[in-house]
């Protein structure tokens, strides 16, 4: 215990002088800067304010980027060059087939799930007296780590072969007069019980964001539409949907990026067993694990390639914002 | 938030709305189990929790604190001998820094993008904004690699090695990176939409570039600020992957939640253990969470819906 404190003291230390010289630096550079007038003085300010974020996109994401393309065509120690030897072995593999397949039904059934659920709340929401309390409850989720998630959930798929089920679904299933599931093996109904964590997650979130969209569409347009006898699914699909298009492509966007990059769930609910790998948790083991710098990177770069379309879309809506 | 769309008024509209508090009240509730029934096992006995569901626990009580004291200060099982404890200050140590050090980053880029307008600085700013969606994958390897080798072209160093991997700065900066994008984003959203007249006025004045920055952007950036210092924060308490890669599991610098995630893959780990952990893990964001919920939901909606 002593230990403990001695040891959490000093990094306590060490932090606050990081943070403290982290300000220090930047004080004395905005003094002395701001000493400077004219053109120098724009120079200056440009180098300063942009260049430390500019730095960090470039090493961290942009030339490292480019980086993993390159060890993409290397072997497993990034020393010599292979050819397309990596990504042969992925069309080769079969292991691989079924981290695409399950990576696939991942993107087509979870975010737009999620998407679609949280539009539905955001709407019932905007019809009710009290929201903030539903509306809080469903978001709490969007705090928990998928770790924490992936426990609590793993805990309702709890599966004992006879005597009392621990587990809340195996509970729910055998009192329906079902024999205990050994959900987590089951495949592929395995797959679609870890989304559930996803969507679990994820639906507050599209939720509040949806709602915001819902509140900004002019109160006298709806108004208006109800005079003209538009009600429920007329008023949604005719007015409210047509506003909220836009947001509902934005988190859609975001939760297919979010579904194709996760690796979390998967880690601590099968650590990518039984069926249920995808191609974001075989990276991280093809290198941290196997050491295979080379099949790892290729595997990155596929992933890359697929949020490509979102990339473009993204681009060609900003542009479109600001051309307005 | 006061807004009132429309109070209702015909019969037909008070059913609507009646089916729809019933509606969501319903989802709510189920919502709430899966973290309901982690808190209630995390304060049920050993025993209690293996010989029944933990909604037995209301018609038999069996509550203790014995799964909080071990997790916390050791006992639970060989693992975890230490307690949860050093692991916990780690993520304080980890999450200070890797939330601080890019907001202000961020801010200081979202400024300059905005209002030192000069050439190239829309170019910087769609790019930016495109490279959000860029996988955290494709940075792993040639990081780790720059943080134990450095980079070298033929034989001349042009970066040293910083010899920060496995250290607390070697994961500070890629959190640093990696919020970038997204923090940049959002908060030119905000530094752009303050008023031009209030700059001009400050740069008639005589005030430079930094006197600005500091007197007038920072605190009336302070909404957008707070909003996405939250969210850096929940982003960085609750990764994973950069804290595997990055920090390893030794007690000296591994975060909370990648103790927790290697519990859940060990033989040995029981319910006592993994329900008390996982709820001191979640503890602080949800705490975070529901205190600073208003300034969260203002940020994020301001930067997605436009």
């Amino acid at each position: 215990m002593n230990d403990f404190f001695t040891s959490s003291i000093s990094k306590f230390n060490g932090v606050l002088t990081t943070i403290a010289i982290f300000f220090v630096v930047l004080g004395t550079i905005f003094f002395i800067a701001g000493k400077f007038q004219g053109k120098i003085a724009r120079y200056l300010a440009i180098v300063i304010f942009v260049g430390p974020a500019v730095l960090l996109v470039l090493t961290g994401i942009v030339i490292s980027g480019i980086q993993t393309i390159l060890f993409s065509f290397m072997g497993p120690d990034s020393l010599s060059f292979i050819g397309l030897n990596n990504y042969r072995w992925m069309l080769s593999d079969p292991s691989i087939a079924i981290m695409m397949r399950n990576t696939l039904l991942w993107l087509l059934f979870a975010p737009i799930f999620t998407t679609v659920l949280g539009l539905t709340m955001a709407i019932l929401l905007n019809q009710m007296r009290r929201e903030s309390i539903p509306k809080s409850i469903l978001f709490m989720p969007m705090a928990i780590s998928f770790v924490g998630a992936s426990i609590i959930w793993k805990f309702i798929y709890d599966f004992r072969s006879n005597g009392t089920q621990i587990g809340l679904l195996n509970a729910i299933w055998t009192h329906l007069g079902g024999d205990p599931v050994n959900w987590i093996l089951n495949k592929p109904l395995n797959t679609f019980l870890l989304m559930v964590i996803l969507v679990w997650t994820q639906t507050g979130f599209a939720m509040v964001i949806l709602s915001a969209a819902i509140k900004a569409v002019p109160s006298d347009i709806v108004e208006a539409s109800k005079i003209d006898g538009a009600y429920g699914l007329k008023l949604f699909r005719n007015i409210t949907f047509p506003m909220v298009k836009t947001t509902f492509g934005v988190v859609l966007a975001l939760q297919l990026v979010g579904a194709l990059k996760l690796f979390d769930i998967i880690e601590t609910m099968t650590g990518g067993n039984f069926g249920t790998n995808v191609l974001a948790n075989e990276m991280y083991s093809r290198t941290f694990v196997q050491y295979d710098q080379g099949k790892g990177s290729a595997l990155g770069v596929v992933l890359f390639i697929c949020v490509i379309p979102i990339l473009i879309f993204n681009i060609r809506s900003i542009i479109k914002s600001r051309s307005n | 938030m006061s807004l009132k769309i429309s109070k209702p008024s015909s019969g037909r509209q008070i059913f609507s709305s009646k089916i729809a508090a019933i509606t969501v009240w319903t989802i709510t509730i189920l919502w709430t189990i899966p973290t309901f029934g982690l808190l209630v096992t995390s304060f049920r006995t050993g025993d209690a929790i293996y010989a029944n569901g933990w909604w037995s626990a209301f018609t038999k009580p069996a509550f203790t604190l014995q799964n909080y004291r071990e997790v916390f200060f050791g006992g639970a099982s060989e693992s975890l001998s230490d307690g949860i404890l050093p692991y916990f200050v780690n993520s304080i140590v980890i999450t200070l820094p890797a939330t601080i050090f890019p907001i202000v980053i961020a801010t200081m880029a979202a400024y300059g993008l905005a209002w030192v307008k000069f050439k190239g600085s829309d170019f910087i700013f769609f790019a930016i904004f495109a490279l959000q969606i860029v996988p955290l994958q494709m940075s792993l390897v040639p990081l780790l690699q720059l943080f134990t080798g450095g980079a070298h072209i033929g034989s001349v160093t042009i970066f040293p090695a910083l010899g920060i991997a496995g250290d607390f700065a070697g994961i500070w900066l890629p959190h640093t990176m990696f919020a970038m994008p997204l923090a940049i984003y959002l908060l030119h959203n905000f530094v752009a939409s303050l008023p031009r007249e209030l700059m001009e006025a400050a740069h008639v004045d005589g005030a430079n570039h930094f006197l600005i920055f500091r007197k007038i952007v920072i605190p009336l950036s302070v909404p957008g600020i707070a909003a996405i210092a939250i969210f850096q924060f929940l982003w960085v308490w609750n990764d994973l992957l950069v804290a595997l890669t990055f920090a390893g599991g030794t007690e000296e610098v591994a975060p909370i939640n990648a103790k927790l995630a290697s519990l859940v893959g060990q033989y040995g780990s029981s319910w006592t253990t993994l329900t008390a952990g996982a709820f001191i893990t979640i503890s602080i964001p949800l705490v975070v969470f529901f205190s600073l919920q208003r300034y969260f939901v203002r940020g994020l909606t301001a930067g997605s819906v436009k």
